[in-house]
């Protein structure tokens, strides 16, 4: 028997994966959550039949969401994390001795329950730095103030539940809630298709509004639509395109992440440089 | 009551219409779609299939005896009233056909002045004379209440020969009136008692809201569907006490209404009574929950003040519609149409109007959470990043008007146009208001003040809009010619 999982990239456009077992499936109040064991992939979690991550390709857009604002600011203490309730970015951040706090700010308590069913991953929400909050993140950044030093939005695409953190109010709320040396990190979608380049774009205008400053780095995501994937950092000051050799002296083992593709991170296509500037 | 509810006799005859796969030689032209597959791929085949005529099994609006006249009697059931009629040109056309059916030319009709413009288009078309009562003005939250009792008391003494007294109860703000007060004073002295209730449909359904038209005993109430209640835009209802003449009134309606009504129209009202009266008191509750919690939230927020009850004084601000999210803008140093035009610009987020010293967002049926938490988090990062003194901003709204001729008189005298800085003490032959909210700043026949042209400039300077004049850009105003 054959058993396969298509995922939409555009009307035109599907990725399939062939599956060895459905392992999970549940309605929560606000998505519908499945988890699939998968020959190429290992164990993936989609959320609203959207891929959100892959055993095999997870370290990919974690390494890079976490790594590159703690190597531009290693004095980073207190973090706050919106969505990832699968517990990558976590287990990317626990790492960091230096780092004393991370608040996590989920809205569907049953993803986190099922990925600490069935991803090694989520085993990061164990650390004794970690407090996980279920509400709104919109909610819950309007009432913080000067707090973080970092806040990383690993959210959904912008049609969803996640739809809140892809809007100007979101990003005002974050600047307010971030200190004087405060980072933002944005998981920003992909420029290639149409639909996910215009949300990119109108996400990277409104970042830039309501920052000084707001730069545009980019990773290769092999389960993610088109597989070119960017991210938005955003400070009130702090540059990213820095040197961050003195990161290397943590020893951290890393697959993907390490000082010389920071700095190259950054180096973006033509076409992408065209979209941002345009926006 | 609740079974019969269920039913709607218009959806059910139009579905019966698809299945029997009639062949149509008839009205309208694009035959099920298939003459404009440009407007069926736009609008989608299951609309087109029932944007049809009226036939025998599907009645007939003008004179209805089979589908529409038991879907209007499920209405009038669901709403309380003794006839209900179904209208597809807005509630303006139910407003107007209120007055046209009490009020002759001549006749006089106590109104406080911050009605409608629908209302003062009937006055044009009937020949009516408007008596006004000044409605009370809140210092507080700068926007004009309901009428005073004893206010009302005086008029109806001074003009015993009026011939009904109009009431817009709820507000687009959402202040109520003491309505039943009202509807005993009208009838005491021989005097209909009809309700402007475009902003009102919920108070049917819900529980804790504001008493509504019809429970409170008035003759007759416009009601907008479309606005709070879920059915397409521009449908409504017209709701008759037991003491109008319903064969009379669907007379005058059908005076300006049209021959061919939209059953698009008429059966999204027939749905969404049958829904209102089957979940509607829990729909409601919810949409209370999100304004109370959005209420307090705002209140929080520096500058903003969300007011509700709190208010209440016990006459002009009887009661008020706490479905209703009305926000008071002026200690954030913005007028109201500066914050609507700042989330719908910079936050994307569309509000239904902001005038001088207010915004309003309607909160239906249809929202979530969610949305309610964009708007907080927005108005908060408004207050953060956009907040000015608010010393400078203008502090009232209610101009009390000086009526020199009938609106009619004025409307269809010989008028001029002057340049409008040059109008003082002329006598305004036009309406120029704000759209929204669509109360008349100048109504045809009144005296142009200086108080009123400098309100004018101050809202043209805010960004308001400003319609009703024949120059679209209002350098000059209509005026009326003096022999």
């Amino acid at each position: 028997m054959e058993l396969w999982y298509s995922e939409k990239h555009t009307d035109d456009v599907k990725l399939s994966i062939r599956v060895d077992e459905h392992l999970y499936s549940k309605q929560s109040e606000f998505q519908r959550i499945d988890v699939l064991k998968t020959y190429e992939f290992g164990k993936i979690l989609t959320l609203d039949g959207v891929v959100m991550l892959t055993e095999k390709d997870e370290f990919i857009y974690h390494e890079m969401i976490a790594h590159v604002p703690m190597a531009v600011n290693p004095q980073i203490k207190k973090i706050l994390v919106i969505g990832a309730g699968d517990g990558g970015t976590v287990n990317q951040l626990i790492r960091y001795p230096s780092i004393e706090k991370i608040d996590v700010v989920e809205i569907d308590r049953l993803v986190v329950e099922v990925c600490k069913q069935y991803f090694s991953i989520a085993k990061s929400f164990n650390d004794h730095r970690v407090t996980i909050f279920y509400e709104d993140g919109l909610k819950f950044v309007r009432t913080v103030h000067n707090e973080y030093d970092l806040i990383i939005v690993d959210s959904t695409d912008p049609f969803g539940p996640g739809e809140g953190l892809f809007t100007k109010e979101f990003y005002g709320n974050c600047y307010k809630a971030l200190k004087d040396n405060g980072i933002l990190i944005n998981q920003h979608e992909s420029p290639y298709y149409s639909e996910d380049a215009l949300a990119m774009m109108r996400a990277h205008r409104k970042i830039a509004s309501t920052f000084e400053l707001a730069k545009v780095y980019q990773a290769h995501i092999p389960s993610y639509p088109s597989g070119h994937w960017l991210f938005g950092f955003a400070s009130k000051g702090m540059d990213p395109e820095t040197d961050v050799s003195s990161w290397n002296k943590l020893n951290l083992k890393t697959k993907y992440y390490n000082t010389e593709l920071h700095s190259g991170c950054f180096k973006l296509p033509t076409y992408v440089l065209d979209m941002l500037e345009k926006h | 009551m609740i079974e019969d509810q269920r039913r709607a006799p218009i959806y059910e005859a139009l579905n019966e219409y698809k299945r029997n796969r009639i062949v149509s030689f008839d009205v309208p032209g694009h035959k099920q779609g298939r003459g404009n597959k440009r407007l069926t791929d736009f609008l989608g085949q299951a609309c087109l299939d029932v944007d049809v005529n009226s036939m025998k099994p599907l009645d007939n609006l003008c004179h209805p005896t089979g589908v529409i006249k038991e879907a209007e009697e499920l209405a009038a059931e669901a709403f309380g009233a003794a006839h209900a009629f179904f209208m597809v040109n807005g509630t303006s056309s139910a407003v107007q056909a209120m007055i046209m059916s009490v009020c002759k030319r001549g006749d006089k009709i106590i109104m406080p002045r911050n009605v409608h413009r629908s209302a003062i288009n009937a006055l044009i078309i009937t020949g009516a004379i408007p008596v006004y009562v000044n409605p009370g003005m809140s210092k507080e939250i700068g926007i004009s209440l309901g009428m005073k009792i004893a206010d009302l008391e005086a008029a109806i003494k001074k003009h015993p020969d009026a011939k009904a007294i109009l009431v817009n109860n709820p507000t687009y703000y959402g202040i109520c009136s003491n309505l039943k007060r009202i509807v005993a004073l009208g009838h005491q002295s021989g005097m209909k008692v009809l309700v402007d209730e475009a902003h009102g449909t919920h108070l049917y359904f819900g529980e804790d809201l504001p008493v509504n038209a019809m429970a409170a005993g008035a003759d007759m109430a416009a009601v907008s569907t479309h606005k709070t209640g879920g059915s397409l835009t521009q449908s409504s209802l017209l709701l008759l006490g037991k003491a109008m003449n319903a064969d009379y009134v669907r007379q005058v309606i059908n005076l300006t209404q049209t021959t061919s009504g939209s059953y698009l129209l008429m059966s999204s009202v027939d749905i969404a009574r049958s829904e209102l009266a089957i979940h509607g008191k829990e729909i409601f509750k919810k949409v209370v929950e999100m304004a109370d919690y959005a209420r307090q939230e705002i209140n929080k927020i520096q500058g903003l003040y969300a007011f509700s009850r709190e208010l209440c004084n016990g006459d002009d601000l009887y009661d008020f519609d706490i479905t209703k999210l009305s926000i008071h803008t002026r200690q954030m140093g913005l007028a109201g149409i500066e914050v609507y035009d700042i989330l719908r610009d910079d936050f994307d987020i569309q509000i239904e109007f902001g005038d001088i010293g207010n915004i309003l967002a309607i909160i239906s049926v249809g929202d979530r959470p969610f949305e309610i938490e964009r708007l907080i988090a927005a108005l908060a990062e408004i207050s953060r990043t956009a907040s000015k003194d608010p010393s400078g901003l203008y502090d009232h709204e209610y101009i009390d008007p000086e009526v020199v001729y009938s609106p009619q008189a004025a409307f269809y005298a010989n008028k001029k146009a002057v340049a409008i800085e040059e109008t003082e003490g002329m006598v305004c032959a036009e309406f120029v208001m704000c759209y929204p909210p669509g109360i008349p700043i100048l109504a045809p026949g009144e005296k142009i003040t200086k108080d009123i042209l400098e309100y004018i400039d101050f809202a043209k300077e805010k960004g308001c809009v400003l319609t009703g004049t024949e120059d679209m850009d209002l350098n000059y105003l209509n005026i009326v010619e003096v022999e």
